[in-house]
């Protein structure tokens, strides 16, 4: 995870739920690059087409809400956000998120200071967010080490893989 | 004294979860790794098999501990579904998973693992579906994950969690003829909002709590999930143990809630002369006295009872009882969806199936179905829908734009039947 996160920036309204990043009649498609031409479909059409690698999301509260569809952080990944930010997550989204290695930051106020196409300078061990055109931050409590060491190892399917490999005895093959 | 030692009593979750982090006691905020009792996938599953192979798995922790109920495109309705469904198979041979519940054996993976004794009270368990609260009536904190998540579960038999802080709902008063379960935790959702709990845990209490069937626990702890809750849960009583008797597949280890818990706020509801409630577009904290709608004389195209809120045998008799010797109203759909093929045939054999079709209702195989705008059941963008499921998003049953109003069973019969949003009473 880069210290510095700098990206053009796509506002959120609140409570843009799952159904809304990726809807229903999607979920049957697994592939991330096929799942990300269908972000946002509902809550914000013109992202999947105009989007480039290392925007930021920047939401206001409850950014997520609803199923727990994996498939729409894996979207984002996908179209490769650089980052999410919002005033506050649904649970599940934001631990799916950080699962694949996302950073996701909940910063209390971060939407009122930003407008579309801004561009947002993120210090995630110091914890502010800046607005670079105009000058406006929010602080945010830095992140939980254990999240931390995810978000640093890539995600958690990196994490388990080295757990795993430092201890092969509790691996063995199955015995048919 | 430890560094967690406390000043007073926990709560039901912070019990569960002291036992699950393998520690006398736990504090929120406090992150502990806690051991999985049940693990359940649904077709979000298929997305855990590569992650799994990914982390250099080769075995489950526990495959008794692991249960797989597909139940959001049963049977297959397209391509994608059947390779979903294909996937899981072929992963459950792989890993050696026996407790797959399979088309023809079949229900709303929730329902499969309430009605099958698969989560007994002190249990953590985790499911791949949003709805995993549902089972917090059982006495135990239950939670929904991603399924990268789950392969870790998987893998290692635990996950980390944060120890949430409590709110409480404390509830008195007796539910009067024609209100349910389902206005109560409409009633608590226009007060909680669906971000007053989140990442929170969510604990019901009060004698009106007490009395309530396990059905109906299963109905108010299944909402949680739209107050953002991480899990919502009932302490158990003679009530869980009589329903898990016989069923139960792993040994219980109640808990309770000491009586100087410290709860992060209590939301007090008083439901004595509480009329049917409903929740209008586009957001379940949007609640309003039904009454009050009825009287906007709001018409609807279709009706659909079902999902994991309310298709319990006891919701298809609340309907049943309503829709006796009347007819679906002109022109109006109305979907009935039992919670699983168990339930499926309860109502084959008590004549269910009959009353609701001869009435002009499709009556479906047990599915997610028409909740999620999934393989039926989807309305026209200037449609409208009653539903007794649980969500009324934007687009949550296909185009953003239709609009679903959610209520009772009883509630959802009585719209079939006048074509717009009706009183249950008034069919008594």
């Amino acid at each position: 995870m880069r210290e510095i996160i700098e990206g053009r920036v796509w506002t959120l309204g609140r409570d843009v739920d799952t159904d809304q990043i990726i809807s229903g009649k999607y979920l049957t498609i697994i592939d991330p690059n096929i799942l990300k031409t269908k972000v946002l479909e509902i809550g914000l059409p013109e992202f999947a087409s105009q989007s480039k690698p290392g925007d930021i999301l920047v939401a206001d509260a409850n950014f997520g809400s609803g199923s727990s569809r994996e498939h729409a952080p894996q979207a984002l990944r996908a179209a490769g956000v650089g980052a999410i930010v919002a005033d506050s997550f649904a649970r599940i989204f934001f631990r799916n998120s950080i699962n694949l290695g996302i950073p996701t930051i909940e910063a209390p106020g971060v939407r009122a200071i930003f407008d579309r196409f801004d561009v947002a300078r993120i210090e995630v061990r110091r914890g502010t967010i800046t607005n670079v055109r105009t000058g406006a931050s929010v602080s945010f409590p830095p992140l939980p080490q254990h999240l931390i060491d995810l978000l640093e190892a890539g995600g958690l399917v990196e994490k388990v893989r080295r757990e795993l490999a430092d201890r092969p005895s509790s691996q063995d093959p199955v015995s048919p | 004294m430890s560094a967690t030692s406390r000043g007073h009593g926990a709560t039901l979750a912070e019990k569960i979860l002291a036992r699950a982090g393998g520690k006398d006691s736990v504090v929120p905020g406090e992150i502990i790794e806690g051991r999985v009792d049940l693990a359940m996938m649904h077709e979000q599953g298929a997305q855990t098999v590569q992650p799994f192979h990914e982390m250099g798995a080769t075995r489950v922790w526990d495959p008794d501990r692991v249960v797989i109920a597909i139940d959001h495109w049963v049977p297959a309705s397209t391509e994608g579904a059947a390779v979903l469904h294909r996937i899981l198979r072929k992963f459950a041979d792989e890993v050696h998973l026996p407790h797959f519940y399979d088309v023809g054996n079949h229900g709303i993976c929730h329902q499969i693992l309430a009605e099958n004794g698969w989560v007994v009270p002190g249990d953590l368990a985790v499911g791949t579906d949003s709805h995993t609260n549902m089972l917090g009536a059982m006495g135990a904190v239950a939670a929904g994950i991603g399924p990268t998540e789950m392969a870790a579960v998987l893998a290692l038999g635990r996950l980390w969690l944060k120890v949430p802080t409590t709110v409480r709902i404390n509830v008195r008063g007796k539910l009067g003829p024609g209100v349910t379960a389902k206005d109560l935790v409409l009633r608590a959702l226009g007060e909680v909002k669906t971000t007053g709990a989140t990442y929170k845990a969510v604990e019901w209490t009060g004698p009106t709590i007490e009395r309530l069937s396990m059905p109906e626990r299963l109905t108010i702890c299944n909402m949680t999930t739209e107050m953002g809750a991480k899990c919502g849960m009932v302490a158990p009583d003679s009530k869980t143990r009589d329903y898990l008797s016989g069923i139960a597949k792993h040994s219980m280890h109640p808990m309770y809630a000491d009586p100087d818990a410290q709860y992060e706020r209590t939301v007090e509801i008083d439901v004595d002369g509480m009329p049917p409630m409903v929740a209008c577009p586009y957001s379940p904290d949007n609640v309003r006295p039904l009454p009050d709608v009825a009287r906007e004389h709001v018409r609807i195209d279709q009706a659909f009872l079902g999902s994991c809120t309310n298709a319990r045998i006891e919701d298809l008799r609340e309907g049943a009882a309503v829709l006796k010797g009347r007819r679906v109203h002109a022109g109006v759909r109305f979907i009935v969806s039992p919670a699983s093929t168990a339930i499926y045939r309860q109502c084959l054999s008590e004549g269910l199936v009959d009353l609701y079709t001869e009435a002009g209702a499709v009556f479906t195989n047990s599915s997610c179905s028409a909740c999620f705008g999934g393989n039926m059941g989807i309305i026209a963008p200037d449609e409208v829908c009653a539903s007794s499921s649980n969500r009324n998003f934007p687009g949550r049953m296909g185009p953003k734009e239709g609009r679903i109003y959610l209520m009772s069973p009883a509630a959802t019969v009585a719209a079939a039947i006048r074509g717009e949003i009706a009183d249950p009473r008034e069919y008594a």
